[in-house]
């Protein structure tokens, strides 16, 4: 990471609200994004990536609430910023993109002026200027014919057209951070490798940072430098993407990377059955006592069940939370 | 798309309404106030005059004309007034929740147990009768069907992926509402506006006939009808015209909203799609 950070996030809490008690949904979270960084975070369904997402931009909702921490973003505190100010930052310094291309965008507006109301909204520039500041960013996200492209409705475009628009859209007013909630799980193959090969040219030649987050660690240690690990609510493990493919420290992230098929010659003399990690992720509600990750562990001892285990820096960088890290 | 039946038969009696109001100081023969004549009082229909002449003489013909100005002047404006408060005590209701939902619907549901007659009725005995105090008694009392399905659909879009999008983009809650969620469900308020309109010409005519609407000598289809009660066995045409104008319009802007719904409504677009 160089220089300062231009994310830091700092214990991060957030709650599960159900009547008076509070479930950590996610509990003492930290990590930073340097500028123009793509950092991935990667864990299951419901271990907590994507309500971290949305409490960057400050817009957790009901049951969902700030339990604690801080956010700050370009060395300014933003978890308690007034609305006012966080619509400011929200698609003009921060933007997000979506999993579904299929329904993010409104059905009855031509892209072309979807994307022209971020001109008009975040920088105040006439209708008729954004209108050709759309035409341009139709171009930049790679849509062929975008003077004709920009009068087309939503639904005479693909997916992976649609998800182009939402990129156009998302970095129109080229931001510093760009938040991809999984931008392509919704999309084929042969498309996803497009769509992640644009988010990747224009951050960088954008100088936007990227906070890309899945559930696929192929594409996350494809697209970022850094790598951090979620499980129940928990970063376990932060590390160079490299080196969390290479020798993963926590139990998890091991099993993670032994889950992933192999293909080709490695697969035949490789393993012969794909590995998984058994049982499924626990209920917010009913997270275990110590380690949350012990019931599904296998180098569980004792200790794992009596004790929650601190954060440990590893001695090749990154950081782990076990107590028989590798 | 298939154009129905209901939607052309329905476009053109509102149509011919429509034109008869604009063009009636050119189709009328007769200026519709003034030409009072008691020596042509209660003349039948004939070549002179076309539908007959009332009890001071006035030629129907004429008076039905321009009543089509007052009453559809009372059915669109006080429709529009219905429409607008309707639309943004729903949307808002919808999309801010909370507090301000639950007043909203209190106060729907207290307009919708007072009958909207009655609560006109009302606001016209307190006001002066007049076409501003009908078009204001009528534009406040018939909005809580607007009011209700505006809420629920945009209750439905409020959690559509746009909407949410919208929201990260950092788009305020106003624009939120107007350029997000208004556009798409406008198609089912055009609807109900549109049925609610002759609802609105009934009402008036109601009002009018009650003598709290439009005051004679003005020519409205309800006060025609109201001034005809007494001649009803001796001279029927001089109800029978403007009843039938009355009955006309509600006709064509009901089977105008049936029309507009079956184009509008996504589900049955789809059908024919």
């Amino acid at each position: 990471m160089s220089g300062e950070a231009l994310l830091k996030v700092d214990n991060l809490r957030l709650d599960l609200v159900v009547g008076s008690r509070r479930f950590g949904a996610v509990k003492d979270v930290s990590f930073s994004i340097g500028r123009g960084e793509t950092f991935g975070l990667v864990g299951e369904s419901g271990c907590g990536k994507s309500i971290t997402a949305l409490a960057l931009i400050g817009l957790l909702r009901a049951p969902l609430a700030f339990g604690g921490g801080r956010i700050l973003f370009k060395g300014r505190e933003i978890q308690n910023l007034p609305g006012s100010e966080m619509r400011k930052l929200r698609g003009n310094a921060i933007s997000m993109i979506f999993q579904e291309p299929m329904t993010a965008l409104n059905p009855l507006s031509p892209v072309g002026r979807q994307i022209a109301e971020m001109f008009v909204l975040h920088k105040g520039a006439t209708w008729h200027e954004a209108e050709r500041k759309a035409v341009e960013a139709l171009a930049n996200v790679r849509v062929p014919a975008p003077d004709r492209r920009v009068k087309d409705y939503p639904h005479q475009l693909s997916g992976g057209m649609r998800q182009r628009v939402m990129i156009a859209i998302a970095l129109a007013c080229r931001p510093d951070l760009l938040l991809a909630d999984e931008p392509t799980t919704a999309l084929d193959v042969t498309v996803q490798a497009e769509i992640l090969e644009l988010i990747r040219d224009l951050s960088a030649a954008q100088g936007t940072a990227v906070l890309m987050i899945s559930h696929d660690l192929g594409l996350i240690a494809n697209m970022c430098a850094r790598v951090g690990v979620m499980y129940a609510g928990r970063l376990v493990e932060e590390r160079a993407a490299q080196e969390v493919f290479r020798a993963p420290s926590h139990p998890y992230t091991g099993g993670l990377v032994a889950s992933l098929p192999l293909l080709g010659a490695r697969a035949s003399h490789g393993r012969s059955r794909l590995k998984e990690i058994s049982g499924v992720v626990p209920a917010v509600t009913a997270f275990p006592e110590g380690c949350r990750f012990n019931p599904r562990c296998q180098a569980r001892t004792e200790i794992c069940i009596a004790e929650d285990p601190e954060e440990t820096a590893l001695p090749r960088g990154g950081r782990v939370r076990c107590h028989h890290h590798a | 798309m298939k154009l129905r039946a209901n939607l052309v038969i329905g476009g053109a009696l509102f149509a011919t309404v429509v034109v008869a109001g604009a063009l009636a100081p050119f189709l009328a023969h007769t200026d519709p106030v003034m030409d009072a004549n008691l020596m042509n009082a209660e003349v039948a229909p004939g070549s002179e005059f076309w539908f007959g002449t009332d009890a001071q003489g006035r030629d129907i013909y004429s008076r039905v004309l321009y009543g089509a100005r007052i009453s559809l002047t009372v059915g669109i404006v006080s429709q529009l007034i219905n429409t607008v408060i309707g639309v943004c005590l729903g949307l808002s209701a919808a999309y801010w929740g909370g507090w301000w939902d639950d007043f909203v619907n209190g106060l729907t549901n207290l307009m919708l147990a007072i009958p909207s007659l009655i609560f006109a009725l009302a606001i016209m005995a307190i006001l002066t009768p007049g076409l501003t105090s009908l078009l204001i008694a009528l534009g406040l009392t018939n909005w809580s069907y607007t009011c209700r399905l505006s809420r629920a659909s945009a209750l439905s879009l409020k959690s559509q992926g746009y909407v949410q999008a919208a929201k990260v983009l950092g788009y305020g809650d106003i624009r939120i509402m107007l350029t997000q969620i208004l556009p798409n469900i406008l198609g089912p308020i055009i609807v109900i506006g549109t049925l609610g309109m002759g609802g609105a010409v009934l009402a008036e005519a109601s009002l009018s006939f009650l003598g709290l609407g439009i005051r004679p000598p003005f020519p409205s289809w309800g006060s025609m009808l109201s001034d005809a009660r007494d001649q009803i066995t001796t001279a029927p045409w001089i109800s029978i015209f403007p009843g039938l104008a009355i009955f006309m319009t509600v006709l064509g802007l009901n089977l105008l909203g049936d029309g507009l719904r079956d184009v509008l409504d996504p589900q049955s677009r789809a059908r024919t799609a």
